[in-house]
């Protein structure tokens, strides 16, 4: 049992939650992430990165998009609840070491696991740039947080509600061409991970990207996140989350991603009506 | 189909007509008692149990077929030597009591292992009465009465908890909580010490509970055995996966472990290599057997893990697990389920009842065929898998023939779901943040296999993470081997 010992609402629909795990706060390094389950025997287990810690506090930090059917019965707990199972700390830590200079790129709720990186790369004597996406103002998160590690960190919206309008390729190659990194980081929504990853290829930069997938028990039994690397099959959870993003088969990934959107549409649908009417709304 | 009841009168009747004092001649003459089971047109659409168990005088009449003999070929394949003769013996005076204490002298999980033990392949294989039909179908159904006597007790609110002795001051870690976890943690829990279960996911039993459907093994027994443990005294940890939440060495260097159990099983799904096995809709069988039996999937109202729909289904393997995906994807609503294996049915790892079932259930075996490719439709979504045939060549090292390949015999078969049932390899979590660990080639753990002892002193190991993918009840005595070298290396400590 994990209490909730802070929550804030981030925007419209992502939720910072501060979780008593004392043992995950301790072992945690940046690029990891855990596994939930809300409690008896019916809920799912659900992948969550990490998006920072406190050993002293003994807490660590999730930042969740209410999007399916379990984000939204998480972000539904309130300060004082009590997460029912919560497993980690999983994964491989990210490869943090003295690369020169790296840059950060986080695409939507991905900027959260992308913030402990940034600062472990900078802590490692890197130069460090980030590179910030969302859809629109709204949605963008760690903003503050970011500007600490880079105080020139680029904000872009889909919308060009705050910062450039476009997507976050566009400022990514500009530093390629201008800035010449020796390592980028790029975590967000697989799509824009495959793009960061084909502009860095033209200018041959290594590019770690943090993998987000279908996943049960998170200890390699299941074998449900498994991914194509270099021609070869990886699980996530014990081989990664974080890949060589020139090697990974992106058009497996999505598909993969997708494996059960059906389902998860209908049954979401219902539960949102349910949650409704358990809420007095309909 | 007889109902069990039926059956159980037919066994009584017979019973009143046995004379007083049994010869070799008469119990000979003693037909085996049938397992009544539900109608395969109806289980295959339900997750409740297939097998009902004996009723009480199916099981006297059952027992009354053993000879006692001399040589005991039972007791010597038993992984943990139950003294099946004895049992069997008070089952037949209906001494039910002494007959569950005979096992628990052995064994603490027989409502388990007389459900999924292998028995043709351990104590009813050299059977004499067996041997004396010529037939290991004849031999005595040991494992349906071990299954009696352990139901009957829970039945009759016969709680076992072995007794504890007094604190001895030494604190240990056991790794894992499926059937090589439970037992040793029983067992080091006995000699007083102060026992810490240690279980990544949020149940506990491990395969027991995320593996086998619980139409073979009903869940809740699962928990009742947990229960016993947790009574005993045993701390029971989920959601921490040593290795990562907290490493062997800090469990011993910073967090006072004296020794340590690892039982952490063979949970790594192996996938044959060929071409679309990345496809949506291919699934290991843990996979796909977790959604089900784990997160309870089948009960799609309450459920939120979602299922895969599929009508036709292909399971690749013969083993005990392809039968237990085969058989859930028929009980998930899959029209047609097909087991595809490069053997014949004769090769089969599988138990022979768990390959009935399966086929009375209607699934399909394709035999002496080897899938080469997985083939989908442009979404990536699986729509088929290619075969090749082949033919039964010379003998291979574990005795089967093997299977040949025939070139030029390919040929598409329509799929749109796959399922990988080839076995599982040793779980790799433990060896990489603890390199001193000794493995094999094979990632399996080597132990000194008198006391199961690592290569790091006072780290033990047993189960599917030292043997590879094997049984219930030899996890089960590998645990106890563990926890007995455990038990004397702590009290020398």
């Amino acid at each position: 049992m994990n209490k909730i010992v802070m929550k804030r609402q981030l925007s419209a629909e992502v939720f910072e939650l501060e979780v008593e795990a004392p043992l995950i706060a301790k072992e945690r390094k940046a690029g990891q992430f855990v596994v939930l389950q809300l409690g008896d025997d019916f809920n799912e287990r659900i992948p969550l990165t990490i998006a920072d810690a406190d050993v002293d506090k003994g807490t660590i930090t999730l930042i969740v998009q209410a999007v399916g059917e379990s984000t939204h019965r998480l972000v539904r707990l309130e300060e004082g609840d009590y997460i029912a199972n919560l497993l980690g700390p999983l994964g491989r830590p990210t490869d943090v070491r003295k690369y020169g200079r790296v840059v950060i790129v986080g695409g939507g709720i991905g900027t959260a696991p992308a913030y402990p990186i940034a600062r472990a790369m900078k802590d490692a004597g890197n130069e460090v740039r980030v590179i910030i996406g969302a859809r629109n103002e709204n949605l963008l998160i760690f903003e503050d947080r970011m500007r600490n590690v880079d105080k020139d960190t680029i904000i872009v919206t889909d919308d060009g509600s705050k910062g450039i309008k476009g997507v976050v390729t566009a400022p990514l190659e500009e530093l390629c061409q201008n800035w010449k990194p020796d390592c980028v980081v790029a975590i967000g929504p697989a799509v824009m991970m495959k793009f960061c990853a084909l502009t860095t290829k033209k200018y041959d930069v290594h590019t770690l990207v943090s993998l987000n997938t279908i996943m049960i028990d998170g200890t390699g039994m299941c074998g449900g996140c498994r991914v194509v690397v270099d021609g070869k099959m990886k699980f996530v959870c014990v081989e990664g989350p974080e890949f060589d993003g020139h090697l990974v088969d992106w058009d497996n990934l999505m598909a993969r991603q997708a494996t059960f959107r059906d389902f998860e549409k209908e049954h979401h649908h219902k539960c949102h009506i349910d949650m409704q009417i358990e809420e007095g709304r309909a | 189909m007889k109902s069990r009841q039926e059956m159980n009168l037919e066994a009584a009747q017979m019973l009143e007509k046995l004379p007083e004092d049994l010869s070799v001649k008469d119990r000979m003459a003693i037909p085996v008692c049938p397992m009544p089971s539900q109608d395969p047109a109806v289980r295959c659409h339900n997750m409740k149990e297939v097998a009902l168990g004996y009723g009480e005088d199916q099981a006297v009449l059952e027992a009354k077929r053993c000879l006692n003999c001399k040589n005991r070929p039972c007791v010597a394949l038993c992984p943990v030597s139950i003294d099946i003769p004895r049992f069997v013996g008070f089952v037949a005076q209906r001494k039910f009591r002494e007959a569950l204490d005979v096992i628990l002298e052995s064994s603490l999980l027989p409502s388990i292992c007389g459900r999924v033990c292998p028995q043709e392949n351990q104590c009813q294989k050299n059977c004499t009465v067996g041997k004396a039909h010529k037939n290991v179908d004849e031999a005595v159904a040991i494992g349906r009465i071990e299954r009696f006597v352990a139901d009957w007790a829970m039945e009759n609110g016969i709680s076992s908890i072995p007794p504890v002795a007094p604190d001895s001051g030494k604190k240990v870690a056991v790794v894992g909580s499926g059937p090589a976890s439970i037992a040793a943690a029983a067992d080091l829990r006995k000699a007083g010490h102060d026992v810490y279960m240690f279980e990544a996911l949020h149940k506990t039993g491990g395969v027991l509970v995320y593996g086998i459907p619980e139409f073979r093994l009903p869940k809740a027994l699962v928990e009742r055995e947990i229960g016993k443990l947790k009574d005993m005294g045993v701390h029971i940890e989920t959601n921490y996966l040593v290795g990562r939440t907290r490493t062997i060495h800090e469990l011993m260097e910073e967090d006072g472990f004296d020794a340590i159990f690892i039982g952490t099983g063979a949970g790594l799904p192996k996938f044959m290599g060929i071409p679309g096995e990345n496809y949506v809709g291919v699934f290991s069988a843990n996979e796909y057997l977790t959604r089900s039996n784990l997160m309870k999937a089948y009960d799609e109202k309450d459920s939120h893990t979602p299922l895969y729909h599929a009508k036709r289904v292909a399971v690749f393997g013969g083993g005990n697990v392809a039968m237990d995906a085969a058989r859930t994807a028929l009980r998930l609503g899959a029209d047609d389920v097909t087991i595809i294996y490069r053997r014949t049915r004769e090769e089969m790892p599988a138990r022979k009842e768990e390959v009935e079932h399966a086929h009375e259930e209607g699934v399909n075996f394709l035999m002496l065929s080897q899938p080469v490719e997985i083939t989908a439709d442009e979404k990536g979504r699986v729509n088929g898998v290619v075969v090749r045939r082949c033919e039964l060549g010379e003998a291979d090292e574990s005795g089967r023939r093997r299977p040949v390949e025939i070139e030029g015999s390919d040929y598409l078969l329509p799929f749109d779901c796959v399922i990988v049932a080839i076995g599982n390899a040793s779980n790799p979590l433990i060896k990489m943040t603890t390199p001193e660990i000794e493995v094999n080639r094979r990632g399996n753990f080597i132990v000194n296999e008198e006391t199961g002892e690592t290569s790091i002193k006072g780290v033990y190991a047993g189960g599917d993470i030292v043997l590879g993918a094997a049984t219930v009840i030899l996890a089960m005595g590998q645990g106890r081997k563990a926890a007995k070298a455990m038990n004397e290396y702590l009290e020398r400590k």
